[in-house]
């Protein structure tokens, strides 16, 4: 390890957590694929197992909160296997001091997006720490899902179309937007959700899909960066084609930030078949989350391993994996 | 789009020699390489990056001096994220930060002196670095802390001013710039008034610039036209923001609170009249008087300071996307989000067909 302590950078999901994933925790327990989730059989069943941990300050932000996020993100990387979630359990690390209306207000809200998706809650622990050592609560969900597709970031092939449902960065904005110090005006909200019944649509559309992700902490640029490594092809993006609104284009200006860095919390990348594309986009924007789904990019035989941009001027540059701490505690 | 780009290609030509355009400006820098004009360019006209990135020209003793003050217990360092991570001779922020120093990011000075009023047992201390751009909300906080008695907020001033800069580059033999592309955010401070001196006493056209890719392919298609018509003088291409004489209550207010001084630039030394240090009557609220600076080295075989001068691309430093990357930068200009090689790297590396 390059360096002898822990630094914030290691929490966000580019470079640095690829370097303490790879060379600490997949070694230590002999991981080799690292997907969002792990698919286990047991007794002729395929199972997806994930778990993820919410610590996003504020824990109430423009669309959503905490309590939502943390059922929408785990059900989300059981869904990017193409698992249709079934199981999750709740593990809560209160801060004493926290009031118990805003407790009672983010329990409403993960029963609320819990039943919306029909996964339910099954398990749970909860744990008191002093004040001051966490800010509010920070919570664990882990879920289990049902393998209903075979989908995995190591079968992108080139010719594949890359897709989106819609606008880009702003989950990070929102939650930035509301951030002490930062806050700006914005009206900028999450895009939190649960996209299970999206991804629903898409694998019973007939496309012949490949890959799925959620473009989460370290954003576009992560997601193309590590499916273009995992599967060792090249992705071409076309920034003309890419969907950022003009009020997150405006704040990441002013924070110095790259749109394609940003977390998404309610959007998935999609990569089919290139000629499955007009039959997937027909079948996404039929669902009320991929109205404004739209090709992005395509993925080539070159550069391997890279992903790079065709810009609106018709130049093209890398696009780069994120180091990482610009934006901590995003979720 | 293609209209600017035939028209720099027409221009080009008529030119008909090489030329070479120097940006000062670290945003200027991250929209060449994220718009990858680069290559779409003539191949007679080659764009440089010069010493525009605040943090990349901060000098090694300078951030060695605020880890010093980090590690004081009774200190809060409050800072602009970009300065978290670059590494001082030994350490950084972001690593002191990790052991248990309190280094705090920032959006504004303003939220530091806020702190500071919360904190009431602790020394408050913002770095302030940076060009006329962001001089006067410092100057103001200063001011501000003054006006309310503050005594627990202090600023760690490492301001710098653009002109004198560029002058020291055009004396500088190793350094060939035919035309000066000039930052847009400084001269609406500033006014375009600023640049005068260059074409005047040396025949090098400027023209100031906004920050889109298709602001600096007009700008570049100005500066080609001036030579190519044999004159040289100040133009505005940036009209939506910038006139000839600038903001005149921020200048005030730089001048209420800061006065000239020299300044150590990294990689290109002293400059005479390129700073600004904080006036005695403010004293009170400067930390460099509670610190001693000391005399401090680079990583050895680190070429930012050719980088900034215009002299090295950043590709052709030994050190770089090798030793040097953003995740383990051994120099400034690989930390920023606005320095050269931290541009290059993500978004010029080469890539292959």
């Amino acid at each position: 390890m390059k360096h002898d302590r822990i630094l914030l950078g290691h929490g966000g999901g580019g470079t640095l957590t690829h370097e303490l994933i790879e060379r600490l925790f997949a070694p230590a327990f002999g991981m080799k694929e690292l997907e969002d989730s792990a698919v286990l059989e047991s007794a002729g069943r395929r199972l997806a197992f994930t778990t993820d941990s919410y610590v996003v300050k504020p824990y109430f932000f423009p669309g959503g909160d905490i309590g939502k996020l943390a059922v929408c993100g785990t059900v989300n990387d059981l869904a990017m296997q193409g698992a249709e979630p079934l199981w999750l359990s709740l593990g809560m690390i209160l801060e004493e001091g926290l009031p118990i209306a805003d407790l009672e207000k983010i329990v409403a809200s993960i029963k609320a997006t819990a039943v919306d998706i029909g996964v339910k809650v099954v398990t749970g622990d909860t744990k008191v720490v002093e004040r001051g050592k966490c800010e509010g609560l920070y919570i664990n969900t882990a879920g289990i899902g049902r393998v209903v597709a075979d989908v995995g970031s190591t079968r992108v092939r080139p010719g594949d179309a890359v897709i989106v449902n819609g606008n880009l960065g702003e989950h990070g904005v929102a939650v930035l937007s509301r951030r002490e110090g930062i806050a700006f005006q914005t009206s900028v909200i999450s895009d939190c959700a649960p996209l299970w019944s999206l991804v629903q649509n898409a694998l019973v559309s007939g496309a012949e899909i490949h890959a799925m992700r959620d473009p989460t902490r370290g954003g576009l640029a992560a997601t193309v960066c590590d499916i273009a490594v995992a599967s060792g092809v090249g992705i071409r993006l076309q920034e003309s084609a890419l969907p950022v609104s003009a009020e997150v284009r405006g704040a990441c200006d002013l924070l110095g930030l790259d749109p394609l860095n940003i977390a998404n919390e309610g959007k998935v990348v999609v990569f089919c078949r290139g000629t499955d594309a007009g039959r997937l986009l027909d079948a996404m924007r039929s669902h009320p989350l991929g109205r404004e789904a739209w090709v992005i990019g395509e993925v080539t035989e070159k550069p391997k391993g890279m992903a790079v941009l065709r810009t609106a001027i018709g130049g093209e540059r890398i696009v780069d994996m994120p180091t990482g701490e610009d934006l901590p505690r995003i979720c | 789009m293609n209209e600017a780009l035939n028209r720099i290609a027409e221009l080009a030509q008529r030119v008909s020699r090489n030329v070479t355009f120097m940006e000062v400006c670290g945003t200027h820098t991250m929209a060449v390489s994220r718009s990858g004009l680069r290559q779409l360019l003539p191949a007679n006209v080659k764009l440089i990056s010069g010493p525009g990135c605040p943090v990349c020209v901060t000098d090694t003793s300078y951030l060695d001096a605020a880890i010093e003050l980090a590690r004081r217990p009774d200190v809060i360092v409050t800072t602009f994220g970009d300065l978290v991570r670059v590494p001082g001779s030994e350490s950084s922020l972001e690593r002191e930060r990790a052991a248990g120093a309190a280094v705090r990011v920032v959006y504004s000075p303003a939220d530091a002196l806020s702190l500071a009023q919360e904190n009431p047992d602790k020394q408050v201390v913002f770095l302030g670095v940076g060009f006329e751009t962001t001089a006067p909300t410092v100057a103001w906080t200063i001011k501000k802390a003054a006006q309310d008695g503050v005594m627990n907020f202090s600023v760690l001033c490492a301001h710098k001013t653009m002109p004198f800069a560029m002058e020291a580059l055009l004396k500088d033999k190793e350094v060939k710039i035919d035309g000066f592309i000039c930052p847009g955010h400084v001269s609406v401070i500033t006014g375009a008034q600023l640049y005068r001196f260059i074409p005047e006493r040396y025949g090098i056209p400027c023209v100031v610039c906004g920050f889109e890719a298709v602001d600096v392919m007009k700008c570049i298609a100005m500066l080609l036209a001036q030579i190519a018509e044999e004159r040289a003088a100040v133009e505005i291409e940036y009209t939506r923001s910038v006139n000839q004489t600038g903001n005149p209550a921020a200048q005030q207010l730089i001048a209420e609170v800061f006065e000239e001084s020299d300044a150590g630039w990294r990689g290109i030394g002293v400059i005479r009249r390129s700073g600004l240090a904080i006036r005695k009557e403010f004293s009170r609220w400067d930390a460099g008087k509670s610190v001693t600076f000391r005399e401090s080295s680079p990583h050895p075989g680190c070429r930012c300071g050719d980088v900034l001068r215009g002299v090295l691309t950043p590709p052709d430093c030994k050190l770089f996307a090798k030793a040097c990357t953003p995740t383990n930068p051994l120099g400034p200009c690989m930390v920023s989000s606005e320095g050269a090689c931290a541009a290059f790297y993500r978004y010029e590396r080469k890539v292959a067909a």
